[in-house]
């Protein structure tokens, strides 16, 4: 090989670099057009009717048995504009009432088709922690996500059964408005940024759903009478499901009891 | 460059130790800039960090290549700058294409293994072009044992890599940590075995006793730092809400300290390839053997 095949390989290495280097730059282009193709989707049938009259409520309390394990503090000092305390959110337990657990109706609507809420649910970054911990969408209803901290940070949704996506946002900048498009329940979003900052959203299809609060309580309005399979969902203890009938107008009490993991 | 480089892999165990690898969302920009130090705090840290030592690094073997290709009278090692070259920058791809795909765990595991064969190509031409090399008069000694030393150092270089990529798999969540933990078993049979090997029976020969001897040492020192981040990052972090000091520590110098078992092991097969070659037997056709019997 003499000299100047040599620097013309090189230079040719070098050309195919920049080649290459020019497609990444106009991928991002892509993608943005891609989500806007996705907001044009063709829209959703009309919604099964409900008849007001007959509509039953399900609620109760979800418990945790055994010793929960104590939150860990969190060292947020790699960002001073991290401010106050944190701490862990894995198993938030309050007198043995557990927070944070999914609720909803997971089998027994048939092909009921439902309206997708035109509120939006919020989302939001204080303190370098997510606003809720868990949220709970229905399928093409908008997500906004809030940054409320004098930092960036990056939301950065880890789904199954979605489109994966990673935007960062800066302190004082509009908000990010998305959804998602199919049904999964449990779906972490985190912030690479701030490697504690983990969050679970649950995407369903109907809007039969709610999450434990502090106390444990959960209620979910509206439902049509009918044989129903509900869902409690945690992040760490898992899924438990019970069958429940509700006849027109009843308001039927439904407990759920969680171990700790290994009782 | 072969320095650099190391820094680099170092710079980029800490990103992925501390879950860093999408702090910076594009690519080959980082926030909209290319060399625009952002607010530096959190993940960026390490992320922006290591983009511009990779930067750096590019930049050195551009002009490593262009001087081997202007200076260099060995046509064998103009085409090693060059492929050196080629490799940097298909590892670029690489970092690039792990960020906007979301870290697949093959490509992020094919990052990881092009870094550190990258670094085995900057150590082996740091190897050619030093003076020992070039003035030195190769003390030659046959190797009549089977298998041969050469044999042993690159199935040592093969499990090494087998290793490598096991590694990469569990730490981007592409697979379970018991392949990797089984194939130390194989790698530290292997490597013992060649380094006491090149040890007893090469002593002699300085040039290959000595990259034995740093083989060995750092395998050991490898199995304890590997046996540190299991403790710390698999039997004792499992539901830790974010990195820890001693997980990222061990984990981040098992990392580096790979890296140097796997370059000084190139060393050792060339520097084998270079002063124990093989004994080729003379085969003799049967009926000349009988004449000369005769």
């Amino acid at each position: 090989m003499n000299k100047k095949n040599s620097l013309k390989i090189l230079v040719g290495t070098i050309a195919l670099s920049g080649l290459l280097l020019t497609a990444a730059c106009n991928k991002n282009t892509e993608q943005s057009s891609n989500s806007m193709a996705e907001k044009q989707a063709a829209p959703a049938p009309a919604a099964t009717p409900i008849d007001p009259s007959t509509v039953a409520t399900v609620k109760g309390s979800v418990k945790f048995d055994g010793t929960a394990p104590k939150p860990s503090k969190i060292d947020m000092s790699q960002d001073p504009a991290c401010k106050g305390s944190n701490e862990s959110e894995n198993v938030v337990v309050s007198s043995g009432d557990l927070a944070n657990v999914f609720v909803y109706v997971k089998d027994g609507l048939g092909n009921r088709t439902f309206d997708v809420p035109k509120d939006a649910v919020v989302l939001d970054q204080s303190g370098c922690k997510y606003h809720p911990h868990v949220l709970g969408v229905m399928t093409g209803q908008t997500v906004q996500i809030k940054n409320d901290d004098q930092t960036t940070h990056n939301i950065h949704p880890t789904p199954k059964d979605n489109r994966e996506w990673n935007e960062s946002q800066p302190p004082s900048s509009p908000a990010i408005e998305k959804n998602f498009a199919r049904e999964e329940i449990m779906l972490p979003v985190k912030c690479n940024q701030h490697p504690w900052m983990k969050m679970y959203v649950s995407v369903v299809k109907n809007p039969f759903y709610a999450v434990t609060d502090k106390s444990g309580k959960y209620e979910i309005k509206g439902l049509p009478p009918g044989d129903y399979t509900i869902a409690f969902v945690h992040e760490k203890l898992g899924e438990q499901d019970q069958k429940v009938t509700v006849a027109a107008k009843e308001t039927k009490n439904v407990d759920q009891n969680f171990k700790a993991a290994g009782e | 460059m072969a320095c650099a480089t190391l820094v680099v892999i170092t710079a980029g165990a800490l990103v992925t130790s501390n879950d860093a690898g999408l702090s910076v969302p594009d690519w080959p920009t980082s926030f909209g800039y290319l060399v625009k130090v952002p607010h530096f705090v959190g993940g960026v840290r390490y992320e922006w960090s290591h983009r511009m030592l990779a930067g750096t690094v590019v930049s050195l073997t551009l002009a490593i290549a262009i001087w081997t290709l202007l200076v260099e009278k060995r046509r064998w090692l103009r085409w090693l700058a060059i492929g050196a070259f080629c490799t940097v920058i298909a590892q670029a791809i690489l970092g690039g294409l792990t960020v906007l795909l979301f870290q697949p765990p093959a490509i992020s595991t094919a990052h990881a293994t092009v870094a550190q064969t990258f670094f085995c190509i900057a150590v082996a031409i740091a190897l050619f072009t030093g003076r020992k090399w070039v003035e030195e008069q190769p003390q030659v000694e046959f190797d009549r044992r089977r298998p041969t030393l050469s044999t042993l150092t690159w199935l040592s270089i093969f499990v090494l890599y087998v290793q490598l990529v096991l590694g990469g798999m569990f730490r981007h969540h592409g697979m379970s940590w018991w392949p990797h933990v089984l194939n130390a078993g194989i790698v530290t049979f292997v490597l013992s075995w060649t380094a006491v090997r090149a040890m007893s029976v090469y002593s002699k020969i300085d040039a290959v006793r000595r990259p034995a001897i740093i083989m060995l040492s750092l395998l050991i020192t490898q199995l304890c730092l590997g046996f540190t981040a299991f403790l710390t990052r698999v039997a004792w972090g499992r539901s830790s809400v974010q990195p820890e000091l001693p997980m990222v520590a061990a984990t981040v110098a098992h990392v580096a300290i790979g890296a140097l078992l796997l370059a000084t092991t190139v060393v050792l097969a060339i520097q084998v390839w270079r002063h124990v070659p093989v004994a080729v037997e003379e085969r003799v056709p049967q009926a000349q053997q009988d004449v000369s019997a005769a």
